[in-house]
């Protein structure tokens, strides 16, 4: 049995950051991957590198969130210098489109809650009229009232981002094993064994980082990871020359120029298939905002599960049955994958998570029954 | 570089390609069209400019974009010849679509 520092569970955009960050951090990592029949949130994601909504009633997420964007610009650059791959982010600050008056005022109160929640954090936020809006991005519809502006917004390639982070670990002397179904679990305090189909593995730690797998997987190493599928599709428009000057909550244009439109949240269990009705919801909402993407053409269209938390919330935990074992799960694989490689990663190397994951814990799911 | 095959119907649809006619039988591509002007590259890439021509011919590609008839990254291998078809260059991306909303 070949045994490793830590043994990473799941190859997608969490377990990759993560592998990546413990391989950074000295540790000999194994990384392994399901293979194609897995759901591959990581080979659908739209690309957001995303702020702005993201923790209204959980400051600690948005604390967590704010930190990834912050770490992202230099996660980007180390990737560029030590695996050659460009991974196209872009920190332009970005905005939320509001359609009608409601919206408007609806979202003007988010982003205040938001501000008030982060207290001496602070939250730069502004709510953008029409007019603004107009002089931001061009072409705008008669619906569109207003947005939301943070700086903190962006974007990214998350399929680079994907390639980057293993060619990173692999160079680091990462050992990854693709097409590797954990078929069985041995967990005990500081030593856990997996048999893949191939061979057997050992380590002091493992990191449970397969999305929907996690469910299944969790309770073999005394966690908890109640996580379900939630839908989200996305439409893909040919190359246009460069006119969006920074992403919208649904909108965004690759450095290559082609324009992604999509999330929707869709309850539809394990179905990845796409769904017309909602394709053509997703592109109606898209032309009110820019009327000029009628004339588009839309060349590619996919549908993706993300991995749903019953909050919403990631989870990070760690085992208290079977210490060493970790669990991290979340739908912002992209947002998230600089906390993941440069602040998760190194709690892990070190052996125990930082009390400002606390809240992250599963453990928040287990409310008692009313008396 | 390509011919018609002895066997195939007679050449009644003539088109443009880049501005000059060729004939194809009924039910051609315009992709085919392309070929049979001479031409082995028909669009340059938005990223790097390199030349780029009819390839796969079943849509797959994305290689033999063009603009046919004004309307710009058409897969001409997918659209059929009519007579008077306008197909040129795709030159990189397409333009910025012109805005319709007025003060915006």
């Amino acid at each position: 049995m070949r045994r490793y520092d830590a043994i990473v569970i799941g190859g997608g955009l969490v377990g990759s950051a993560i592998a990546y960050g413990l391989a950074r951090a000295g540790l000999k990592a194994a990384l392994v991957d399901e293979g194609d029949v897995a759901y591959r949130a990581a080979r659908g994601n739209f690309g957001l590198v995303w702020v702005q909504s993201k923790g209204l009633g959980a400051p600690h997420y948005q604390r967590w969130t704010r930190l990834s964007a912050e770490e992202w610009p230099g996660l980007a650059g180390e990737l560029q210098a030590r695996t050659g791959i460009a991974v196209g982010h872009a920190r332009p600050g970005g905005v939320h489109l509001c359609q009608g008056e409601a919206e408007f005022a609806a979202r003007a109160a988010v982003m205040e809650r938001m501000r008030r929640e982060a207290g001496n954090f602070g939250f730069e936020y502004r709510m953008l009229d029409r007019k603004e809006v107009a002089a931001l991005l061009p072409g705008i519809g008669p619906a569109v009232t207003g947005a939301s502006f943070t700086p903190y917004d962006g974007h990214a390639n998350p399929l680079a981002l994907l390639h980057a982070l293993h060619r990173g670990f692999a160079l680091r002397g990462g050992r990854y094993f693709p097409n590797s179904r954990v078929e069985a679990a041995e967990a005990a305090p500081g030593d856990f064994r997996l048999r893949l189909a191939a061979e057997e593995i050992g380590a002091p730690k493992a990191v449970l980082a397969a999305g929907l797998g996690n469910a299944g997987l969790a309770p073999l190493f005394g966690l908890r990871a109640p996580v379900r599928p939630q839908r989200g599709q996305i439409l893909v428009t040919e190359r246009t020359r460069h006119v969006l000057p920074m992403p919208t909550t649904t909108i965004r244009q690759t450095v290559e120029g082609g324009l992604l439109i999509g999330d929707s949240q869709e309850d539809v269990g394990f179905d990845t298939g796409q769904n017309p009705a909602v394709m053509k919801a997703i592109a109606q909402r898209a032309v009110r905002s820019f009327p000029w993407l009628a004339e588009v053409q839309i060349v590619r269209a996919w549908a993706a599960l993300r991995v749903m938390p019953p909050d919403g919330l990631p989870i990070y935990d760690q085992s208290e049955r079977c210490p060493g074992a970790f669990a991290a799960n979340c739908h912002s694989g992209v947002t998230l994958a600089a906390a993941h490689a440069k602040a998760l990663a190194p709690m892990i190397a070190a052996g125990a998570l930082d009390p400002m994951l606390d809240p992250f814990s599963a453990r928040r799911f287990d409310v008692p029954a009313a008396a | 570089m390509f011919r018609p095959r002895p066997d195939s119907p007679e050449a009644t649809v003539a088109v443009t390609v880049e501005g000059r006619t060729v004939r194809l039988p009924t039910g051609a591509s315009a992709a085919a069209a392309i070929l049979a002007a001479g031409w082995r590259s028909i669009r340059e890439t938005p990223v790097s400019g390199a030349e780029r021509g009819p390839y796969c011919m079943i849509g797959v590609c994305f290689d033999c974009l063009a603009e046919i008839d004004g309307v710009p990254n058409r897969q001409s291998c997918l659209v059929t010849v009519r007579p008077g078809m306008a197909i040129r260059r795709q030159r990189g991306a397409r333009p910025f679509p012109p805005p319709h909303a007025g003060e915006g």
